[in-house]
């Protein structure tokens, strides 16, 4: 991690008195990660650069706790790439000019200089036109030169890495606030657990320009690391003014995907309704919902009285706890806590648990499925589950053309396996339907569209109970 | 007095207080078979005397004793059980467990009993209690044996008490000490002729002596076999009496066993003069055997009550019994038992024919058991979660057959000709998928989920913890191959202990020292590729997949990784190097040398870049890109820096070492990417030929395997199949060892990966058991991807040594017995939920945190 800052203001050694760093010396500091050290490679009147490089020590990042790690917490980029590590070497190495304050010319920190800062190097994911919404509103000629991936391999495309240039007329302190802020904003990530006090920290080093900002809401979400609470209290502070409370709860990275693509549509919602409204037409009492996820069918299930059991089941460990958590089940009364239950289990596993509902809930679940291990699907709840109702919705791929932002042949959500256009879909049905003795009907989800149907296809199977032979 | 207990019953002693319950047991059972509710009262009360507390007492009782049968163990429940009442549900118990309920009636005098209670400062209440409990024990003793109870023993005085021996006898059906061999025969029906031929196809001779009054039969097989005959040896066919003369005869000689199907229990009840609905089948045995007089019925009806409902061979190993058995009851012996045994069990429903709807118990069987029988005529014999129904309908116009066993193959003997047409048409020919593979499409949780002990051949038991589990179910239901492919997963790999050379963290040193350690005497090393592990099946033919795996999507092999998931997204790729490694086996013969239409091969296939291309682009060439630009600026400016005076000399240096060793981790990365473009980009190094029909190959050392994989690459068309370098070491001679350091030297000063030392058998045991079948050794330059490119650095490298492999290598012994374990159950075409639940293990233990860079 190198940082340099370059003045061309004669006489331009003051620079060395607003850094309180002496322009002779080599100065080192131990940091907690690693060491800095202080030089300046340039010093006249005509031009003085000071160059803080930073020294990270690769093994120690890793050797603190004795948890399960992946490689890429051995091997990562972190001792090299401009990160919340700068920003904490800045504000303990250059503490006093991030303040705006100089013991021997106090004049000093008041005056706007011709500043050169350089950064080698930076991560910004978002790639050079971030850097640019990021630094040109606060008045910076910007220079990015894109390092690439990997030179022999072209194919690679770009990396995310780039040495960057910002040059402007600023005080030193305002310069250095604003890399402290904005670097770990560009690099998306921090190497300490981001609490409460950091929103003090944004508010001490933002307070100034960030509100004027017009990429605050980005740069305060970045900073806190993408938590909406700390977020929310954050923005408040800097506007003085409230935020809308988003009722939606954070949303893991994997559905991200699909909602924003689905979001305009509420489809979501009105998944969740024509679902619930089938179950109840069909007098369901006790339901499963197969591939509950995080819970949101469970819980409108669960505010519906006409319910007496309603039981999720996911593959995903991780979703059950959320789900457990979201449902508030530690809380719940006795009687409420009855009706309901989560298990972990498989779709493609045969599962005695199942037996004995009155119906089963599929909402956009089978498309998650290998088509190889759908027979085994169908058989484990056609078959063997086998409640009297079973209603499965899944997206119409027909419906997907609509979608400007998704390329022709891609799925809506990475792990789709498959998506079905109508007829694929009521063919596949209605071949359950016959092979395990159900009859099925079919109804649009969503607002649909003249020729491609609706957004998403539900099927409503009724078993057909065999007559016993005399 | 003998008291002859069966060695698995519920022994209910019966008594007033005072009797000598308590030390009557005390004398007879071990005192863990005995469950006092005096003891029961003081464990959920504090009181052995407290009469409040009796429902939740007894409720203990029950429950001991239920946990108890359903192990098998005698119980003995010591409480005075005077009333009706308070036996019921202990007779009720002993029905629900299979087993015989037995009472034992201590009928002393009241005297006695007070005189007794007199003594205990415990039981100071009124004579009239005992004298109200003599009285009910007195109205019990008639209707003991209406109440269920099999044996009921009174003991009237104190000297018959003292003079009662117990004898525990073995249940008539435990034949565990019999090992056979045996030659299990499906229903006869009277088809003697088919019979007789039949027995000398298995290699029986068969003398009659026509005898003054009768015939006698004298059968005897060369090599000891013996006959077990599955009962309906009676009804519909033309020869019932010789047929059951013969049989009998058999029996009688000890050369067979027998036990009773629905048409012999039928025939004893008519010919016990119970009132029974004669069919045409029946009435042709009655009228058969009017032919044979009345002596000889008299003799059937005998034989007939004889018979064991079924039998247990071969240590718990075999069960025959005419009509199946679950496990729940094998061994066992209750009404409910003989039932079953006899008639299976129904749905309660009929089909078009009228006849009862059988549920099949044998698609639910899990048991160890491997259990034959009859009753329902099949096509074809078939196996089915290790049952067998070897009836063949020979009566019907099919054929007489058997099994033998342990053999586990079939003989069978065409019938002469129909003597009886099928109510319901036997089932035409062999359906297109086994019974089994119908039957495996779909696997249970209860087999993979919770905490699994499993018992494997190289390993006794092997635990796989739930959370394991749980992660596993997630992996397996979400990203793996289809079950039926997954036959097996390969072990993770430790490598060697950390080097004591200066500036090395591995080296071949400490893997030889390690085997020669374990007492193993030559080694193998292999060139480890860089690429990524695949497991490729390769069937001859689509129809060779979907007879010998049971898919039915019309694939003739598949390629998958370690964890499961299929390599390729490209279907077309994936077939390409399926047909290029299937034309190999054709060219070299091996299909025909190996007799099989399938091989499993456990291979390298790269580049690495193929598989990991997304993580090499966002972790090691992102590190490559940013180290090498962020230590480059660093450097140039520290560069002028000391061109300006500044004393950063000896930062300089270091920045240029750090940036010259993040160029050397490029280097070490990019050595194993290339660009693929069709099939002709990638490599296949197999290294073992794990399995193929009727074989795991776990026998053959490694030197056969490479030589086989050798012929295969020489047979490979173009570049794609490519043995792997290999040399073999005596770990005895020093320099031989020195050989194989030199050699592994050479292979990493070019940045190789390094390589793989391995006992020279495959699986190799040592001084503590399973010795670890591979230990890598990685090379220098190699490791920096793994430990990132600064780990050579002096601070660094003497930090990085202190890791501790025992946890790795406790998982790879662990996986590795599992990979073998899941092949073996494959190849011996055990049910897939008995090979799944392998495979499924590894994955389990995949997900054990382990430090991933060893």
């Amino acid at each position: 991690m190198l940082f340099t800052l370059r003045t061309t203001r004669a006489p331009a050694s003051d620079l060395s008195y607003l850094l309180a760093k002496r322009p002779e010396r080599v100065q080192s500091f131990a940091l907690a990660f690693g060491q800095a050290v202080v030089f300046y490679p340039e010093v006249s009147d005509e031009a003085c650069t000071a160059a803080l490089v930073l020294d990270v020590d690769p093994v120690a990042l890793v050797r603190k706790k004795g948890e399960a790690r992946s490689l890429a917490q051995y091997v990562n980029d972190r001792p090299y790439a401009a990160s919340s590590f700068l920003s904490v070497a800045i504000a303990q190495v250059f503490g006093s000019a991030l303040q705006g304050r100089c013991r021997d010319r106090p004049e000093l920190p008041d005056e706007a200089l011709p500043l050169r800062a350089h950064l080698a190097v930076v991560a910004c994911g978002g790639g050079s036109a971030l850097l640019s919404r990021l630094f040109e509103p606060l008045g910076y000629a910007i220079t990015a030169e894109p390092h690439p991936l990997d030179a022999r391999h072209p194919e690679w495309g770009p990396g995310r890495y780039f040495s960057v240039t910002l040059e402007a007329t600023k005080r030193v302190s305002e310069l250095l606030s604003h890399l402290y802020v904005l670097i770990p904003v560009l690099d998306d990530e921090k190497h300490y657990w981001v609490g409460d006090d950091e929103v003090d920290k944004l508010v001490r080093h933002g307070g100034e320009w960030l509100p004027d900002h017009p990429e605050r809401e980005l740069i305060t979400q970045r900073y806190l690391k993408h938590q909406k609470s700390l977020t929310r209290e954050a923005l408040g502070r800097l506007t003085a003014k409230e935020t809308p409370d988003d009722p939606d709860e954070v949303e893991v990275a994997q559905g991200r995907e699909e909602k924003t693509l689905e979001r305009p549509l509420r489809l979501d919602d009105e998944r969740r309704a024509a679902v619930v409204a089938a179950l109840k037409a069909a007098g369901a009492r006790r339901v499963l919902d197969l591939g509950c996820g995080e819970g949101k069918l469970l819980r409108a299930l669960l505010e519906d009285r006409s319910f007496d059991k309603v039981v999720g089941v996911d593959v995903s460990h991780r979703a059950l706890e959320v789900a457990a958590d979201r449902l508030h089940l530690e809380r719940l009364s006795p009687r409420q806590r009855e009706r309901i239950g989560l298990l972990h289990g498989s779709l493609t596993y045969r599962d005695a648990r199942l037996a004995g509902y009155d119906a089963a809930a599929l909402v956009e679940v089978i498309e998650h499925l290998d088509p190889s291990r759908v027979p085994a699907l169908e058989r484990v709840v056609f078959e063997f589950a086998r409640p009297p109702t079973v209603v499965l919705t899944t997206p119409n791929a027909e419906f997907n053309a609509t979608f400007a932002d998704l390329p022709a042949g891609r799925f809506r959500h990475k792990d789709h396996r498959f998506e079905w256009t109508r007829a694929e879909f009521e063919a596949w049905a209605a071949g359950v339907a016959a092979r395990f003795g159900y009859a099925v009907s079919f109804a649009p989800v969503g607002a649909a569209h003249a020729v491609l149907g609706p957004p998403t296809q539900m099927a409503v199977f009724s078993r057909v109970d065999a007559e016993v032979a005399a | 007095m003998k008291l002859a207990i069966p060695d698995l019953s519920l022994v209910v002693l019966i008594g007033p207080s005072g009797a000598g319950k308590s030390t009557f047991a005390r004398r007879h059972f071990r005192p863990t078979e005995v469950i006092s509710s005096d003891t029961c009262r003081g464990m959920v009360s504090d009181d052995e005397n407290d009469l409040d507390v009796s429902e939740e007492a007894f409720s203990l009782v029950r429950f001991i004793a239920g946990q108890r049968l359903g192990l098998g163990k005698l119980t003995v429940i010591d409480a005075t059980s005077v009333d009706q009442a308070s036996r019921a549900p202990l007779v009720a118990l002993a029905r629900q467990f299979h087993c015989l309920p037995v009472a034992i009636v201590l009928n002393l005098p009241a005297k006695v009993c007070q005189a007794r209670n007199r003594e205990r400062a415990d039981r100071q209440f009124g004579a009239h209690v005992v004298r109200s409990q003599r009285l009910r024990v007195k109205q019990s003793l008639r209707g003991l044996q209406r109440e269920g109870f099999r044996h009921v023993y009174v003991l009237d005085s104190e000297e018959a008490v003292d003079a009662a021996v117990v004898e525990r006898q073995p249940l008539w059906n435990n034949r565990r000490h019999d090992h056979g061999p045996f030659d299990v025969i499906g229903d006869v029906h009277g088809c003697f002729d088919e019979l007789a031929g039949l027995l000398a196809l298995l290699g029986y001779a068969i003398e009659c002596d026509e005898g003054d009054t009768e015939p006698a039969y004298r059968v005897t097989h060369p090599e000891g076999r013996r006959v077990v005959f599955l009962g309906d040896l009676v009804d519909r066919g033309p020869k019932i009496v010789d047929t059951l003369r013969l049989a009998m005869d058999m029996v009688a000689s000890g050369v067979a066993l027998c036990v009773p199907g629905n048409h012999e229990t039928k025939l004893l009840k008519k010919l016990r003069g119970k009132d029974v609905k004669v069919n045409h089948g029946l009435a042709e045995t009655l009228s058969q055997l009017e032919a044979a007089g009345e002596g000889f019925a008299r003799r059937a009806a005998t034989f007939i009550d004889g018979l064991v409902s079924h039998y247990v061979f071969d240590d718990g190993k075999l069960v025959t019994a005419h009509a199946g058995l679950k496990e729940s009851m094998q061994g066992r012996g209750s009404g409910g038992v003989r039932e079953f045994a006899l008639y299976g069990e129904t749905t309660g429903e009929t089909d078009s024919y009228g006849l009862p709807v059988r549920f099949n118990w044998a698609a639910e069987y899990r048991g160890r058991a491997t259990v034959v029988y009859g009753h329902t005529p099949v096509p074809e014999p078939e196996w089915l979660n290790n049952t067998i129904c070897v009836d063949t309908g020979c009566v019907y116009g099919g054929s007489l057959t058997a099994l033998r066993y342990p053999e586990r193959a079939t003989v069978s003997f065409a019938a002469l000709r129909e003597y009886c047409a099928p109510v319901r048409p036997l089932a035409a020919a062999r359906p297109e998928r086994s019974a089994q593979h119908a039957s495996d499409d779909v696997l249970d949780m209860a087999d993979v989920a919770g905490k699994r002990v499993l018992h494997t051949r190289l390993m006794k038991t092997l635990t796989v913890r739930a959370e394991n589990a749980a992660a596993a179910l997630e992996a397996m239901s979400r990203f793996a191959v289809a079950p039926q492919w997954l036959i097996y997963l390969p072990p993770t790999m430790s490598p060697s202990e950390t080097s004591a050379v200066a500036g090395m963290l591995e080296h071949p040193n400490e893997a030889f020292e390690y085997f020669a350690r374990e007492g193993v005497a030559r080694v193998v090393c292999e060139e480890k590729h860089m690429g990524s592990r695949a497991v490729v099946i390769v069937c001859r033919s689509a129809e060779a997949a979907a007879r010998r795996f049971g898919v039915t999507t019309g694939e003739a092999g598949l390629c998958y990784t370690r964890t499961g998931r299929r390599f390729f997204d490209d279907g077309a790729l994936e077939a390409a190097l399926l047909e290029r490694v299937r034309t190999a086996m054709d060219t070299a013969g091996l299909w025909e040398e190996l007799a099989t239409d399938w091989v499993c091969l456990d291979c390298e296939l790269m580049p690495w870049s193929a598989k990991a291309q997304e993580l090499i682009r966002q972790q090691y060439a992102a590190v490559g890109s940013a180290s090498r630009a962020a230590l480059g600026e660093s450097v140039a400016v520290l560069e002028t820096a000391l061109a300006a005076g500044r004393e950063v000399g000896e930062l300089l240096e270091r920045f240029r070492t750090r940036a010259a060793l993040a160029d050397r981790y490029v280097e070490s990365y990019q050595r194993y990417c290339w660009a693929v473009n069709g099939i002709d980009d990638y490599r296949l190094a197999p290294f073992h030929v794990m399995a193929t029909e009727g074989a795991v190959h776990v026998d053959q050392d490694h030197l056969w395997h490479l030589g086989t994989i050798a012929r295969l690459c020489e047979a490979g068309e173009g570049e794609l199949l490519f043995a792997t370098a290999h040399r073999v070491i005596e770990l005895g001679d020093e320099a031989s060892r020195a050989e194989g350091v030199a050699w592994w030297e050479a292979l990493t000063a070019g940045g190789g990966e390094g390589m793989v030392v391995k006992p020279i058998d495959f699986v190799a045991k040592g001084k503590k058991g399973l010795v670890q079948p591979a230990l890598k050794s990685r090379g220098r330059e190699y490791l920096r991807i793994i430990y990132g490119a600064e780990y050579t650095l002096p601070g660094n490298l003497e930090r990085l040594r202190e890791r501790a492999v025992a946890g790795k290598r406790a998982l790879a012994l662990r996986e590795f017995a599992l990979g073998v374990e899941g092949l073996e159950r494959f190849v011996a075409r055990e049910p897939l939920r008995r090979v799944h639940e392998c495979v499924f293990g590894v994955l389990a233990l995949e997900s054990e945190a382990i430090d991933p860079r060893l």
